[in-house]
């Protein structure tokens, strides 16, 4: 009876210390997955936005993402809360990925709409999903602008302001 | 110490130490297998084959490969297909391999499901082998990223982008797995270790299981007969080897085995040395970029159907995003053949064309599944698209209506 007591206490006393080492080891493998500091501080990309063309898709690189650029022309029309206007002109900034599986859509300059070749997902010029799959539109990056320079990365008043809208409508 | 004589013989020798003719009667000479089989039943073996056909090539291709995201194409399309002698025969080893490994593999699987091989006792049997086939296809796809091709990368990157849909933890969960914001060096290299290491490892486990199960229940036949093997043995040991149902592994059943894998090597070396395009897609030989998604994203083949099933909601429904009805379709559909043995709710075990209504369903699984297969290689465009989507809800339909279809077939034929 005393032996098994015994036997019995060593026993728990052995899962417990083991338990703890295995909870332990599992929270070590899993930040041995995370990403590196040096990833996670990767800075942050300057666009200088004046010597764009009008209706020519500018593709900029931030965080390893594409980034879409799309300087409207005069008679492209803005939608409400996707645009942002920088000196005379409206611009579209956004993740140039797809919202259903991170394909990037390609830019029909003649329909000024994308269309993503994965899967069919359409989105109109301010990245507005308006056929297949996609369940979003295309995610706008944190931006500021710094006169006509674009600094992705930094949340800037105009940003705060687009975010304001999207989360009230 | 335990008592040893001294041996008459090598074989004593080894008998002593390790008792290998009892080892060699329980695993070979004295392992039962049905008479009542066909070739359909030497798939195992071949699967067997294959594997270590791959383990070896992909042996000798790692003694070249780097998993780096600056060398890694390189090493694969110049050094060991240019530089390295016969570098290219150990790819289109492991290339072609990997494709038949799946071939094989499905008809192991609709074969058993055609015979019933999956219930009365056969569950683990069943479940065992869904397991490796999950393992296979997470080794499938951690290989495919290896190449560092266009279609390496965006495969890479559609599958881990997936894991995103999970409510609450989906985005970090992705980063997580990637080891970064995007795909890159840091998911080269973890995929690299995936895919030589850890899943081979768990692949050679579970194989293991999948024989151990096998033990107990044992082999099915043509006609799902249930008979005492142990006294089908005894006749055999007996002599009366024409009465028996039985034949030992070793050297009746395998010598047989062997005769079809003749025949599959032949087919399997003229795939690798004269039509092994069909594995290599042309656009995974320009190097992954980015920033600049294919025109036309597939996966191999083999992942063709469950993928036109992630795809064939393409639209919303009472307030469920396309994405998400995709989604939980992709994740049903790759679940769904784990619990197949209690979807059955008839207890015959008999081949499909005896039973009533099993065999309807079996065959429109079959010709859905091609349905799948083929339009999951097409644009999802126009009327593809709505091809996709009732392919799609048609699998769905066919595995919710199983277990009414079966327990009705029990009445009818009144627990036979």
């Amino acid at each position: 009876m005393m032996d098994e007591s015994r036997r019995g206490f060593i026993g728990k006393a052995f899962g417990a210390v083991a338990a703890v080492g295995g909870i332990a080891s599992l929270i070590a493998m899993k930040k041995t997955w995370d990403p590196l500091p040096s990833v996670m501080s990767a800075g942050f990309t300057t666009v200088d936005v004046s010597g764009l063309e009008a209706n020519k898709l500018e593709i900029a690189v931030w965080r390893g993402k594409p980034v879409f650029i799309l300087k409207y022309t005069e008679d492209m029309k803005p939608t409400d809360g996707r645009n942002v206007k920088i000196g005379d002109h409206y611009f579209s900034v956004m993740i140039g990925l797809c919202t259903h599986l991170g394909c990037i859509p390609a830019y029909r300059a003649d329909q000024h709409d994308f269309k993503c070749a994965c899967h069919g997902g359409e989105f109109t010029d301010a990245g507005v999903h308006k056929f297949g799959p996609p369940p979003r539109p295309l995610d706008i990056p944190p931006f500021k602008l710094d006169g006509v320079t674009l600094v992705l990365g930094e949340e800037g008043p105009e940003y705060k302001a687009m975010m304001a809208k999207a989360g009230g409508a | 110490m335990a008592e040893f004589k001294k041996a008459d013989s090598m074989l004593e020798w080894f008998d002593q130490r390790l008792g290998v003719v009892n080892f060699v009667k329980v695993m070979m000479t004295e392992y039962w297998i049905p008479k009542n089989i066909n070739f359909l039943w030497a798939m195992g073996v071949l699967l067997t084959v294959l594997f270590t056909f791959l383990v070896v090539s992909g042996i000798f291709l790692l003694m070249y490969y780097k998993p780096d995201v600056n060398m890694a194409f390189d090493s694969v399309n110049y050094t060991i297909m240019q530089e390295v002698a016969y570098g290219w025969l150990f790819r289109h080893i492991h290339a072609v391999g990997a494709s038949v490994v799946f071939l094989v593999i499905y008809v192991h699987m609709f074969t058993g499901i055609y015979y019933g091989s999956y219930k009365k006792g056969r569950e683990m049997i069943w479940v065992s082998g869904m397991l490796l086939f999950v393992l296979f296809s997470a080794e499938g796809f951690s290989g495919y990223m290896l190449p560092w091709g266009q279609m390496s990368y965006w495969a890479a990157y559609v599958i881990t982008e997936i894991f995103g849909g999970i409510p609450f933890i989906g985005d970090e969960l992705v980063v997580w797995i990637r080891g970064n914001f995007y795909v890159s060096d840091s998911t080269l290299t973890r995929f690299f270790m995936l895919h030589v290491l850890l899943l081979p490892l768990a692949i050679i486990g579970a194989i293991v299981f999948h024989f151990y199960a096998l033990r107990f229940p044992h082999v099915n036949n043509e006609e799902g007969e249930f008979f005492d093997f142990d006294e089908e043995a005894e006749k055999y040991l007996a002599g009366n080897k024409k009465e028996s149902k039985v034949v030992p592994f070793w050297p009746v059943f395998l010598s047989k085995d062997f005769f079809v894998l003749g025949f599959f090597m032949l087919f399997f070396f003229y795939l690798v040395f004269f039509h092994y395009n069909f594995a290599m897609d042309p656009v995974n030989f320009d190097k992954a970029d980015g920033l600049k998604t294919p025109a036309h994203i597939y996966p191999e083949w083999y992942f063709l159907w469950s993928y036109e099933v992630l795809r064939g909601f393409f639209f919303e429904i009472a307030g469920i995003s396309g994405k998400s009805l995709g989604l939980i379709a992709f994740g049903i559909a790759n679940a769904i053949f784990f619990v197949l043995p209690w979807l059955d709710r008839s207890p015959m075990v008999k081949p499909a064309n005896q039973r009533p209504y099993f065999k309807y369903w079996f065959w429109f699984l079959m010709a859905d599944l091609i349905v799948l297969t083929v339009y999951g290689k097409l644009p999802p465009t126009g009327a593809n698209a709505w091809v996709g989507f009732a392919s799609s809800m048609t699998f769905l339909v066919l595995f919710a209506a199983l277990p009414f279809i079966t327990k009705a077939e029990a009445k009818k034929v009144g627990g036979k």
